[in-house]
């Protein structure tokens, strides 16, 4: 009872105090991960990433299985990172590993949010049984290994960066799903949206405008989440050489540096920090986001109640 | 109002060519159960609405009260087919809405709004004012010609500043909140209005401001009101007609004279006995006729009259023949067999504070 | 036990404040008021008015920080303000107990309601497990539970919402309080069944002489069950007086406003319009100057009001205590003269 007492109590002081939570609601979401240590890390190293793969091309200019430098060269000024046995320079390989890399995780990430946020909202909107058919479809990809079902594809099929978008994509969006299904299902009995159901609206319009909206946060974070771990994904496929040939990836590096550990430590170091940052990088916004996001979610109610004695004056 | 009982619901469904004389709003007879989970063998059912019928004219107010658990909003959910009905009819300026196909629908529900009860729950966080009004006119493809200063001017009448349009719902109080959700119901020119508790979420100060501008848009737009409430104070400013809603079922309708002042059921009687009157001499002089209980599980509702585990005038009629609701010599329809008026309000005429007695 | 003809409980000058980020809300703001055996004084005031606040600072319940208690709460003579809470302990739930608003987040899911009603005993007496399960069936009884012997091994959710509010109440009653302080008690209940709670409440007073402080926003219920009444608003005390005083002879705009805003089913009428009150209660960051309801009183005479706080001075009798400075005008209006002045929905001029 007393429990209860306390939290009544706080409750009530927390409307109170309210207007001072309503000040932080009115920045963007960007600058609210900016105001924490993780997020300004995460962004930076996400944005780094993001910008040496972009601009591989014109970073590191050529093809990066060029051959022809001196072997083992370790880090100078003429190869920053040094060359491999067959004389490839290094500092080229990891840029346009990075982008490799980033390519699939983007494309992994386009095609499992298309089909994660599309399965699990129209599950939690539809419930019944349309919920049920889609929830055991969700359930049945989730029981297939990501991994081996990869490692079947580019072994049966022609072993193409495609090939493994097109895998991973397939198979990468079931988290996603069940995580929109639980916040679609409790929207779609919120009262605006039966307020737009009443206004005339169809199930599309009340999806695109009422529903995604507001699972688009818990969505973000799921989907960055899931992002870094397409990267390691991606990167193991390669060290197992199950990616494409003509593709520069950091996977492929660190398993040819394997015979060289101890001849050429820069040869594994390189792309092991490159696939370190960008996991890291992911993995810190991804964490800020749902600090940032989901607080947001759940203050937003306090906010508004609070907002009755902050109101000055306009009720007629 | 005639009572529905001495009216036969029409064929199929019509043009409203008679619109003047006939009803805008026709229910009869309507049902709704919900299933719910029993246990393997047996399908349980929440009885909420059964076989409610009335009739609404133009312009008017119907008061629909009853504690919660009435099927008070279901009711109104099912006018308006945002729940589909088991069984039963609801005709609107002649047409049949439940029959209506989905495009027939759409167009029915330009003409026939909802205002919700919470005012913190019915507007979208992520929109803004100016959005949550416009969303209507979107929908219907009215937007594009003039909607912008329609949407202004709806904000300019419920008594909000277009200057406040660009704000987010949580910026706002309770009553303007409400009359956002008001304005935004406004939009497509409707002539019916549902308003479910609109004002019950509001504090005694705001709450009438809400209450004098659903009347002064009434008298301006000639709008028709179905006002779901719990509250009767509030009912019996607002109601030309009331019905009152007992486990789903109208136990006592008529005009808010024929309910306030002539209550002939006696749930009706025990509920308004119940309603606290903030003068205390009045209050207390007042005899409270206290029930007895709680209401019955919806699941497994009394036979007969359904009112009959709480009524004090209970006899064995009573668990064996439901009653109809019809005129029993009251002027107005009661589901009683012992229907009886009384003025449980004032029993004791008062007419000046002055004069009154001091108990 | 107070000596005769004294007060129960006294309570001078109670503020209570909560410290945020954005500044100090002062929730409670010099509240005073007095309360005599077989007395009922209710609190009333809108959401926000500090009523609540001012029933968590008696009892110490309110969470420190940030909120921070000063002032003097007298309970038998003894101040309750910065009492050690072992010692509080003593006195919460045996001699002053609270019934609250939302009967099902008060109780325990897991546990019988005998058993939480017999743990109360326990608690604060020396009764043995078999005493206080007897006590518990006893109380449950008196509450109006049919059948306590064999619903008290009944869990919460067995309960209809007016069955757990009477188990609250066997619960507050339990130790025989000698005040029943209670939230909003029947807010969260139908009408039939708020009358039935009231109706306990008040024959529970009048056997046990106990007093009852009713904390509510219903004037109703305020009529129906108040000696005296006490009036707030943005944390201050703005009328305080017998009810009777407090309903025919208002002396505050505020509680003349809110009267004038309220339908009533005796209404006989029911064609007068309500009459609101304009602009919203303010922020307890920052309340206005001078009078805090001058931004919205119809009385109000700037030069005034917006500087001047107007003390609870007394008019017509020591009793009766208003905060306004215009109190003598204030009284020689009634709500239906307010109400008067408000267009008809006839005439309002039509929307632009």
């Amino acid at each position: 009872m007393a429990g209860s007492i306390l939290a009544s109590a706080t409750a009530e002081a927390g409307d109170l105090a309210a207007p001072a939570l309503d000040g932080g609601q009115r920045d963007g979401v960007l600058q609210r991960v900016a105001r924490r240590p993780s997020g300004v890390v995460g962004l930076l190293l996400t944005t780094f990433v993001g910008v040496v793969s972009s601009f591989s091309g014109w970073i590191a200019p050529g093809d990066p299985f060029l051959l022809g430098n001196p072997a083992l060269l370790p880090p100078s000024g003429g190869h920053r990172f040094g060359t491999d046995n067959l004389g490839r320079d290094l500092f080229r390989a990891v840029v346009h590993g990075m982008r490799t890399s980033m390519t699939v995780v983007v494309w992994v990430t386009v095609i499992s949010a298309v089909i994660g946020i599309t399965i699990g909202a129209v599950a939690g909107y539809r419930a019944g049984v349309v919920d049920r058919a889609l929830m055991r479809v969700t359930e049945l990809f989730q029981t297939i290994p990501r991994f081996f079902l990869a490692l079947l594809a580019m072994s049966l099929f022609e072993p193409t960066l495609r090939t493994l978008i097109i895998v991973l994509g397939l198979t990468s969006w079931t988290l996603l799903a069940r995580v929109v299904r639980a916040e679609t299902l409790s929207i779609r009995t919120r009262e605006y949206v039966e307020s737009a159901r009443a206004a005339g609206g169809n199930d599309v319009h009340i999806l695109v405008h009422h529903v995604l909206p507001n699972i688009l946060p818990t969505a973000i974070v799921v989907i960055s989440l899931g992002a870094s771990r397409v990267i390691l994904l991606e990167a193991g496929l390669a060290f197992l050489g199950l990616s494409d040939q003509d593709r520069m990836s950091l996977g492929f590096l660190i398993n040819n540096a394997q015979q060289f550990l101890e001849q050429a430590w820069w040869m594994s170091v390189f792309p092991g920090v490159a696939i370190v940052l960008a996991v890291l990088g992911i993995n810190l916004l991804a964490d800020t986001f749902n600090d940032v996001l989901n607080p947001l979610l759940r203050r937003e109610p306090a906010g508004a109640r609070g907002s009755i004695l902050r109101m000055p004056g306009g009720e007629v | 109002m005639s009572a529905p009982a001495a009216i036969e619901p029409k064929g199929g469904p019509g043009p409203a060519a008679t619109a003047g004389a006939e009803p805008l709003l026709q229910v009869r007879d309507l049902v709704k159960h919900f299933p719910v989970r029993g246990s393997l063998l047996r399908k349980d059912e929440v009885h909420a609405v059964c076989g409610v019928s009335f009739d609404l004219d133009r312009g008017q107010t119907l008061g629909l009260v009853g504690e919660s658990g009435c099927g008070k909003s279901t009711t109104g959910r099912l006018v308006l087919r945002l729940l589909e009905a088991t069984s039963g009819s609801v005709r609107f300026d002649g047409a049949d809405v439940l029959g209506a196909s989905k495009r027939e629908l759409r167009s029915m529900r330009r003409r026939m709004q909802m205002v919700f009860q919470d005012p913190f729950g019915s507007l979208n966080p992520r929109m803004t004012v100016r959005k949550i009004v416009a969303e209507p006119l979107r929908i219907h493809g009215r937007f594009r010609n003039g909607g912008q200063a329609r949407v202004n001017e709806l904000i300019e009448r419920v008594g909000l500043s277009v200057e406040q349009a660009s704000r987010y719902p949580h910026e706002f109080s309770g009553g303007q909140r409400q009359r956002i959700g008001i304005a935004r119901a406004l939009a497509l020119d409707p002539d019916l209005l549902v308003l479910d508790e609109p004002v019950s979420a509001l504090d005694v100060s705001i709450q009438a401001g809400v209450v004098n501008l659903l009347e002064d848009l009434q008298a301006q737009l000639g709008l028709t009101y179905v006002f779901i409430a719990h509250d009767l104070s509030v009912v019996r400013h607002i109601s030309d007609q009331v019905a009152v809603m007992y486990l789903g079922r109208i136990v006592e309708r008529g005009t808010r004279d024929d309910v306030y002042k002539r209550a002939a059921h006696p749930y009706t009687q025990a509920l308004l006995s119940a309603v606290p009157v903030p003068d205390p001499d009045r209050e207390r002089a007042r005899r409270r006729l206290v029930l007895k209980g709680d209401v019955p599980s919806p699941i497994d509702p009394p036979s007969g009259c359904r009112f009959r585990t709480r009524c004090p005038k209970a006899q064995e009629v009573c668990a064996t023949e439901d009653p109809a609701l019809v005129n029993r010599g009251q002027g107005h329809p009661v589901a009683c067999h012992f229907a009886e008026v009384l003025d449980v309000v004032n029993p004791v005429p008062h007419d000046r504070l002055e004069t009154r007695p001091t108990p | 036990m107070e000596a005769p003809g004294q007060a129960l409980l006294s309570v001078r000058d109670l503020h209570a404040s909560f410290h945020t980020d954005a500044g100090v809300v002062k929730a409670v703001d010099g509240v005073s008021f007095d309360l005599r055996r077989g007395e009922v004084l209710a609190v009333v005031g809108e959401s926000g008015s500090g009523k609540s606040v001012t029933a968590m600072s008696l009892l110490g319940l309110l969470p420190s920080p940030p909120a921070r208690v000063s002032g003097q709460v007298l309970w038998k003579g003894r101040d309750l303000v910065g009492l050690a809470e072992p010692e509080m302990r003593k006195v919460r739930g045996a001699e002053i107990a609270m019934v609250f608003q939302d009967p099902m987040s008060s109780l325990n899911p897991l546990h019988t309601v005998g058993r939480q009603i017999a743990e109360v005993v326990r608690l604060h007496t020396t009764s043995s497990k078999r005493q206080a399960w007897e006590r518990a069936i006893e109380m449950m009884d008196l509450v109006g539970i049919p059948q306590a012997r064999r619903r008290a091994k009944s869990y919460p959710h067995e309960f209809s919402g007016g069955m757990r509010q009477r188990v609250m109440i066997a619960i507050a009653l339990a130790c025989d309080p000698d005040l029943l302080i209670a939230d909003e008690p029947t807010t969260a209940l139908d009408v039939t069944i708020q009358a039935q709670v009231l109706e306990l409440l008040q024959e529970t007073k009048e056997r046990t002489s106990s007093a009852i402080l009713l904390i509510t926003h219903d004037l109703g219920i305020v009529a129906g069950m108040a000696d005296e009444v006490l009036v707030m608003y943005a944390g201050k005390v703005v009328e305080r007086g017998p009810a009777r005083d407090v309903f025919y002879r208002s002396r505050h705009p505020y509680t003349l406003g809110l009267l004038a805003a309220l339908p009533r089913v005796d209404d006989e009428a029911a064609d007068n319009r309500l009459r609101p009150i304009e602009g919203t209660p303010p922020s307890l960051i920052h309340v206005p100057s001078g009078c805090s309801f001058h931004p919205r009183c119809s009385f109000r005479r700037l030069e005034t009001c917006s500087v001047d706080e107007p003390p609870l001075a007394a008019h017509g009798g020591e009793a009766h205590r208003a905060a306004c400075h215009f109190a003598e005008d204030v009284v020689s209006v009634a709500p239906a003269d307010l109400q008067r002045s408000v267009p008809s929905a006839a005439a309002a001029a039509p929307g632009p």
